[in-house]
Order: structure tokens, then C-alpha cells, then sequence
């Protein structure tokens, strides 16, 4: 799995590629709290790039929505695959996290 | 009908993975399908890897895959660690808001959601969870 990340008008955007398993979560959770650390608050999750999600990466993404709920942050995910918006509908994860087409459009204005 | 046997820690996850990977394909298994099969088998290999053993003594996991009736897919997997009830898990609660919603409890819901049927028996010192997977998306469990 594979993780970049840049500032689009106020928000950080991590774009994910590959898949986020048991293997490779703790690899995202990781990286979240480096910028977490650095202050960032308001963050899209770019999973255009996304093929598969375990249950391990559901964790993580919560873990993250937990952690930037506490501290009045945002968390917005992106780009949803089909394969991918399947799993985050069946654990009910789509009606707390909000989701969008696209990163334009998740990237919360000023 | 084939198999693997892995020692079952984390580390084993990959070659798992792509032994059913193969086999699902070998049976047709493709696309949404194919994901959804790997999802399960991924919930089914860490609950064993994070249960099933004490740290200090890890076992093995051995998978079992053939083809079924109609075309479906048959995977077995077998551990012989301490014995363990799937019925007794209770489901995630799905309309929990972000503070209320609990880390856990995922893996077997989703099982339990990809596969077409799924079984739990002990069979002799050994735990035994079988999936049967159909084809056809439409019988996966909504």
C-alpha cells in the first residue's frame, strides 16, 4: 500500500493505492498520527486508488475519525470503488463517515 | 482438492491470501465476487492468528479449498487451538454513532455477510470453519 499526501485549499489529502489489510492498516495508522502530530485537523481521504478493504482497515479509518472527532477535526473519504463502498455500506460505516465522488468535492471550504 | 498449512501469525497472511486467490479463480470465482471471497478468508485467518494460540506457542492454520455443488466454492479452515463458538459473537452495532461505535467486531459480521453459508464444528483437537461460497452475486447475505 502506498500513501502520498498533499494540502488542497484547507485540507490534507492522503491519497491511498493498493490495498489496506491487517498487513498494511497499522502502516496508515501510522502515518496518521505523524500528521496528526503536526496539528492537521482536516483530512480527505483519497481512496480512488483503493481496491480492497478488510475489516483491519475499517479500524484504522475509525480510529482516525475517533481521534479527529476529540479535537473538533474533520475527516471526509473520497473516491470510493465500488468493491470498497460495498464493505463500508454493510458495516454501517457510510452513515458516519461522510463520503464523496469525488476529492473536489470532499475537500471542505474555507 | 488442495491446501496450504502456515504457522498462523501475521506474517502468513500473504501466501494465504494468494493460495485463495488461485483457487477461487481456478472455480471462475472474478471480480466483486473474488473481493469479497478474500475478504472473508482475510476476517477468517486473523481471527485465527489473534485467537486461536497463546503467544508463546503459535500453531498452524491449515486451509482446505475444493469446488462444491453448482459450482460453488468450498473452503475449510483448520486450526488446533482452543476451541471457538462463531454463534456466540455478537453482531457490531451498525447505527452506533462515531463515539459509540466500537473497534471491534467486524471480522465475523462480514463473514457472515460474504459467504453463502458458513459452519463451525470441532473435530477431534481441531476447530473446523467451513465457508461455501455460490457464484452468483445475488445470494450474498444483505
Amino acid at each position: 500500500m502506498e500513501m502520498t499526501n498533499r494540502k488542497e485549499r484547507n485540507a490534507l489529502v492522503i491519497s491511498i493505492q493498493g490495498r489496506m489489510d491487517a498487513v498494511t492498516a497499522p502502516d496508515f495508522e501510522k502515518e496518521v498520527d505523524r500528521l496528526l502530530e503536526k496539528g492537521e485537523t482536516r483530512f480527505v481521504v483519497d481512496l480512488g486508488g483503493l481496491d480492497y478493504i478488510s475489516s483491519a482497515g475499517l479500524r484504522s479509518i475509525l480510529s482516525l475519525a475517533k481521534k479527529l472527532k476529540s479535537n473538533s477535526g474533520t475527516l471526509h473519504l473520497a473516491a470510493l470503488q465500488a468493491v470498497v463502498k460495498e464493505v463500508f455500506d454493510i458495516s454501517g460505516f457510510s452513515s458516519i463517515i461522510p463520503i464523496f465522488d469525488s476529492v473536489e468535492s470532499a475537500c471542505p471550504d474555507a | 482438492m488442495s491446501h496450504i498449512r502456515r504457522p498462523a501469525r501475521l506474517e502468513s497472511l500473504a501466501p494465504l491470501m494468494d493460495f485463495v486467490e488461485q483457487c477461487a479463480q481456478e472455480h471462475g470465482f472474478e471480480g466483486r465476487r473474488m473481493n469479497e471471497i478474500q475478504l472473508a478468508a482475510e476476517e477468517a485467518l486473523v481471527n485465527i492468528f489473534n485467537h486461536a494460540y497463546p503467544p508463546e506457542q503459535i500453531g498452524d492454520v491449515h486451509i482446505h479449498c475444493s469446488g462444491g455443488r453448482d459450482g460453488s466454492l468450498l473452503v475449510e479452515f483448520r486450526d488446533t487451538g482452543v476451541p471457538f463458538d462463531f454463534e456466540d459473537l455478537k453482531d457490531p452495532d451498525l447505527d452506533a454513532s462515531i463515539s459509540g461505535r466500537k473497534i471491534g467486531g467486524l471480522g465475523v459480521f462480514l463473514i457472515k455477510k460474504m459467504v453463502d453459508d458458513l459452519s463451525y464444528r470441532r473435530d477431534g483437537d481441531e476447530n473446523v470453519l467451513t465457508f461455501i461460497l455460490h457464484p452468483s452475486h445475488s445470494s450474498v447475505n444483505r
